[in-house]
């Protein structure tokens, strides 16, 4: 009888741990391996940082990895929302492993803050988008900010050289928009892969268009290749790379060949020189500091501090629910999935969120800087 | 499309082309061996790139755990196999192989400031500690199941090749990396110009091809092996172990693999992932010849190379596709050509 006391008791105690909803489980699948590893695991890094009891309540973070598979990351989700009864899901780092969460966090009325860019994730904010959120900005902002530098930078013909996935294509159809509405006549759009070892086809082809400048729609230092060949091709007009390169791999690999590149980026990625009046910079500056304290010096990237804005919301929000129903029931998801909505005016590392029952992104053009590479690091333009 | 691009193109298919027929001759040398399709073949062109590239940087490359490790593993079941056998003949090779080596080189890499020496030092460094994971590889996933059918063998490499891949990303990271490139000249051939690196690169692959030529017609290890690939049974027969030809093949392999990444890490940046898609274009290539002859697997290599680059030039987005639809009219008319012969396995 006492063995058998023994091996129920803590069962018993655990059954009434989850009956009296004393606890806050957080839900979060990462791409932390597969071909987002360098989103993935700076962002599982970050949730480690995140703080452990809001609003008084203890907070559990269930950390799956989805190998940047859609397929695992929707299996993740069912897990963590019939398995765990998470309260919120966090997560993925790519657009369709977010995309194929969504019906998951519907189904089970789990609100959801993906961590990828896509503005197809939250837009429009329908029956089922309603529970989902996203941290980082939509490309569109970005390109448009790409858009009307070159423009004023007197640049009239671009060519565009992109991944031929998701990110690429995003790209391509916003950067289309945002040129034409700048009246830049963009004269080539070529596509490569990820894990192509030559790009020199598809540069050839933008080389004879004689553009005067070169947009590379690509994420991390997969982006480098296109760059490095035009400047072996002898290209001397500008070349302009995306947010999705604003990592420090990104210089390293690169080297003297990315000197000069402008980007859009979150103002994280210059937060010691933004102006002291930049509603980021104090938040940013934090961020940095509390990463780097653990992971190293020169560590903390823009893709981290996504994952940090997401831990923002979550503070922001949860004190909100608690106040309305406990954590575990179906009333204080709903109250948490009202609570994201209705943050505003919170300062993130990446800019102001400004929620809204049609914006579940809530970022505006505080958001976004345009940096150049310059002397091997990143620099904010004025 | 001018004379000057087409040039340009063609020069960008034969660097990659090289690269694809070194890797589609280590396929088609391994296959006709153990009749072992080497899915796993591209991992080592990634090892030897990457670990060059943490010896430059002054890390240990994560290859040392790995040769470590797979010593360890290699001791362990060659240790099992003489206790069974009650015997402890080729024991202290063995040891000599699979501890006291790795043990070395941890030793050498612990002591010595490998970051400043030059690169025709580093390179062989690098070699020493990717080519040995061959026979490893060899010894414990294939060995033990060397008469297993061709798909049991295939089933396999798969999971080798899952296994290096994850074992990769866990020892090097998911981030990219360059070595520094053996030169920097460029010349102006007829107003084109030609790098040094792209001419290394074919280069070396070709002195390397002529090196294993010459080892196949040449010495008595290269005969046992081409024995071995016309016929095990005969080749048993006649006294030539068949277990040690099959080490060979993959150390072979492995040395082609290895050597061909740290070709290509000075002019593309090389993934933990990167060298997979390098291996299965050189795998249509070895189709190409039919898996089996040297030379016209080299070539359908070349023409993958030229196809590829011309391909991201017309059509970049749909390049991939356009190299591996390439297989099907050759698999077609090589079906049509040939009588099928059931296998007899």
């Amino acid at each position: 009888m006492p063995r058998l006391f023994r091996t129920i008791a803590p069962l018993a105690a655990l059954l009434a741990g989850t009956a009296l909803g004393a606890e806050i489980n957080v839900g979060v699948t990462v791409s932390a391996t597969g071909p987002a590893a360098s989103l993935g695991i700076p962002s599982r890094n970050t949730v480690a940082l995140l703080p452990t009891t809001i609003g008084g309540v203890k907070v559990n973070y269930i950390v799956l990895d989805d190998a940047t598979d859609s397929t695992t990351a929707v299996k993740n989700a069912r897990k963590l929302t019939s398995e765990s009864h998470v309260d919120l899901l966090v997560g993925s780092n790519t657009v369709p492993n977010s995309l194929g969460m969504i019906d998951v966090a519907a189904e089970t009325e789990t609100p959801m803050i993906s961590l990828a860019a896509g503005a197809r994730i939250v837009e429009p904010v329908d029956e089922k988008k309603r529970w989902v959120f996203k941290t980082p900005q939509n490309d569109q902002l970005m390109a448009t900010a790409v858009a009307r530098h070159m423009a004023a930078r007197g640049v009239k013909t671009v060519a565009f050289i992109g991944f031929a996935d998701a990110y690429g294509d995003g790209w391509w159809a916003e950067f289309s928009k945002a040129a034409a509405a700048n009246k830049l006549q963009v004269v080539a759009g070529e596509r490569y892969n990820r894990p192509d070892t030559s790009v020199t086809g598809q540069v050839l082809k933008i080389l004879a268009a004689k553009p005067d400048a070169v947009l590379v729609g690509g994420a991390g230092t997969p982006a480098v290749l296109p760059q490095k060949t035009l400047v072996e091709r002898g290209y001397k007009g500008l070349v302009y790379q995306t947010h999705g390169v604003a990592n420090p791999d990104f210089l390293r690999v690169g080297g003297k060949d990315v000197e000069g590149t402008f980007l859009p980026a979150g103002p994280v990625v210059v937060a010691s020189q933004l102006p002291d009046d930049h509603p980021s910079k104090k938040v940013a500056l934090e961020f940095i500091k509390r990463y780097e304290t653990v992971h190293g010096p020169g560590t903390a990237s823009a893709f981290a501090a996504h994952a940090w804005d997401a831990g923002l919301l979550i503070q922001a929000a949860v004190p909100v629910a608690l106040q309305k129903a406990r954590p575990g029931t179906r009333e204080f998801r709903t109250a948490l999935r009202a609570a994201l909505e209705g943050v505003r005016g919170l300062h993130g590392a990446h800019g102001v969120f400004d929620m809204s029952p049609t914006d579940h992104v809530g970022l505006d053009q505080r958001a976004r800087v345009m940096v150049q590479i310059r002397n091997g690091a990143w620099q904010l333009v004025q | 499309m001018t004379l000057d691009v087409a040039l340009l193109l063609g020069q960008d298919g034969l660097v990659n082309g090289a690269i694809y027929a070194l890797l589609a001759l280590a396929l088609v040398l391994v296959f006709s061996v153990t009749r072992v399709i080497f899915i796993p073949q591209g991992e080592f062109v990634a090892f030897g790139g990457l670990t060059l590239a943490a010896l430059q940087a002054g890390r240990v490359p994560g290859t040392l755990w790995l040769l470590c490790g797979a010593g360890a593993a290699v001791a362990v079941r060659d240790g099992l196999a003489a206790l069974q056998a009650r015997s402890a003949r080729g024991l202290p090779r063995t040891l000599l192989w699979s501890v006291a080596y790795p043990a070395s080189m941890a030793a050498l890499l612990r002591l010595a400031p490998f970051r400043s020496w030059p690169a025709w030092v580093q390179i062989p460094l690098a070699l020493a500690l990717v080519v040995p994971l061959g026979p490893a590889v060899y010894r414990l996933a294939y060995q033990p199941i060397a008469g297993a059918p061709v798909l049991v063998l295939l089933i396999v490499s798969v999971a080798v090749h899952m296994a290096l891949v994850s074992l990769g990303l866990l020892l090097f990271g998911a981030e990219g990396f360059r070595t520094a490139p053996f030169s920097e000249a460029r010349w102006d051939v007829g107003g084109i110009p030609v790098g040094a690196q792209s001419l290394c690169v074919v280069l070396f692959s070709g002195a390397l091809i002529a090196a294993l030529w010459l080892f196949f017609e040449r010495t008595l290890h290269g005969k046992a092996l081409r024995a071995s690939a016309m016929n095990r049974t005969g080749a048993r027969l006649v006294g030539i172990p068949v277990g040690l030809t099959g080490k060979a093949s993959f150390a072979l392999a492995a040395l082609v693999g290895a050597f061909s990444g740290i070709l290509i890490a000075p002019i593309t940046t090389l993934y933990y992932d990167t060298g997979f898609l390098i291996g299965l274009k050189g795998f249509v290539g070895a189709i190409l010849g039919g898996l089996a002859s040297h030379p016209l697997a080299a070539a359908g290599a070349l023409l993958v190379g030229l196809i590829e680059a011309f391909a991201s030039f017309w059509a970049s987005a749909y390049k991939e596709v356009i190299v591996f639809t390439l297989i099907i009219p050759v698999l077609v008319w090589r079906s049509l050509r040939t009588r099928h012969v059931e296998e007899d396995d």
